[in-house]
């Protein structure tokens, strides 16, 4: 499973979640979705840390954020 | 793997109809959360009120009344009295709250009814195209302050938080940003905080919550987030008003 998952075709393509990543590993999609807008959507899954900084300021609620349980 | 973050159980799956970047959606969320955290959703009302975020009974996953232009207050009174068990919030904008209905949040509170208010206060008329509100900030340009608003013509904005902050029947009053995560996890805190003391039969509560309005600001989400923290918040000061520290000791 991804760690965060975008909802595209919830997105508004609003950019803030990209302006708030520590890891700046969000990125604008340049496909349009439904609604018209460009998708925030994350490549570099790796990377992410799982801080949830992006899914937090979402007014969309797009964003689900996993992490490896700790064991 | 766990989930760390997915949407509140309070909340509906309908797309918002909020321009792209309006921190409605934030606010949404973070009641939405609070009510999932307390477990209140089968005994929560909301009244949500006229403006942007009229449509707020479709987005919420509880009950709610639509009320009339500023009078969420009085249909919040009513209700909580009827069913005085029950959670209840008003959801309102600064035109419903703070223009047309700042008679009845005022004497809601005085009254000391004991429901909770959330307050989102975006310094502009958004739904009927960016007029200039009670809360629009001096030299803010607007539909109808285009030179910025002058206060030899137009008068000083109303600081809501303060104001009912002196008045007896208010036990908590805190004003709170959503412009960045720090923000958005301190307005979570004040809104939890605001239901609990209802759920306590207190008395009345309030969050002032700063918001954007992208679309009749005239700028990107990104810079109106800016523009709150550069601009917004040395007039609107954040903070508990409610009780003071020194109060609670």
């Amino acid at each position: 499973m991804l760690n965060v998952e975008f909802d595209e075709e919830r997105c508004k393509g609003c950019e803030i979640c990209t302006s708030v990543c520590p890891k700046n590993i969000v990125v604008m999609a340049d496909r349009l979705n439904a609604m018209g807008y460009h998708p925030a959507t994350v490549i570099e899954q790796e990377k992410c840390i799982s801080c949830s900084f992006c899914a937090r300021m979402c007014p969309d609620v797009v964003i689900t954020v996993r992490k490896e349980e700790r064991k | 793997m766990i989930t760390v973050f997915e949407r509140p159980a309070a909340l509906t799956s309908a797309k918002t109809h909020y321009c792209p970047g309006c921190t409605h959606g934030i606010i949404h969320r973070l009641v939405a959360e609070v009510i999932d955290e307390l477990g209140i959703r089968e005994e929560t009302i909301g009244v949500s009120p006229v403006g942007c975020s009229v449509l707020a009974y479709n987005y919420f996953n509880i009950d709610m009344q639509e009320a009339a232009h500023g009078r969420a207050p009085a249909v919040a009174t009513g209700i909580k009295r009827v069913f005085p068990r029950k959670v209840v919030f008003t959801y309102q904008g600064d035109g419903d709250l703070a223009s047309i209905g700042i008679g009845e949040i005022v004497h809601a509170a005085a009254r000391g009814e004991k429901f909770t208010t959330i307050f989102v206060n975006n310094a502009i008329y958004g739904m009927t195209g960016g007029q200039m509100a009670p809360t629009t900030i001096l030299g803010q340009e607007s539909m109808t302050s285009p030179d910025g608003r002058n206060p030899a013509t137009q008068g000083y904005p109303i600081r809501v938080a303060e104001m009912l902050a002196t008045l007896e029947g208010a036990v908590y009053i805190a004003r709170v940003s959503v412009h960045n995560p720090q923000e958005v996890a301190r307005a979570k805190k004040a809104i939890k905080t605001a239901f609990e003391l209802q759920i306590a039969g207190k008395g009345f509560s309030l969050v002032e919550v700063l918001s954007s309005c992208p679309t009749n600001w005239g700028y990107t989400p990104t810079e109106s987030l800016k523009w709150i923290a550069d601009k917004m918040i040395p007039v609107y000061p954040l903070g508990v008003k409610k009780p003071l520290e020194e109060e609670k000791s």
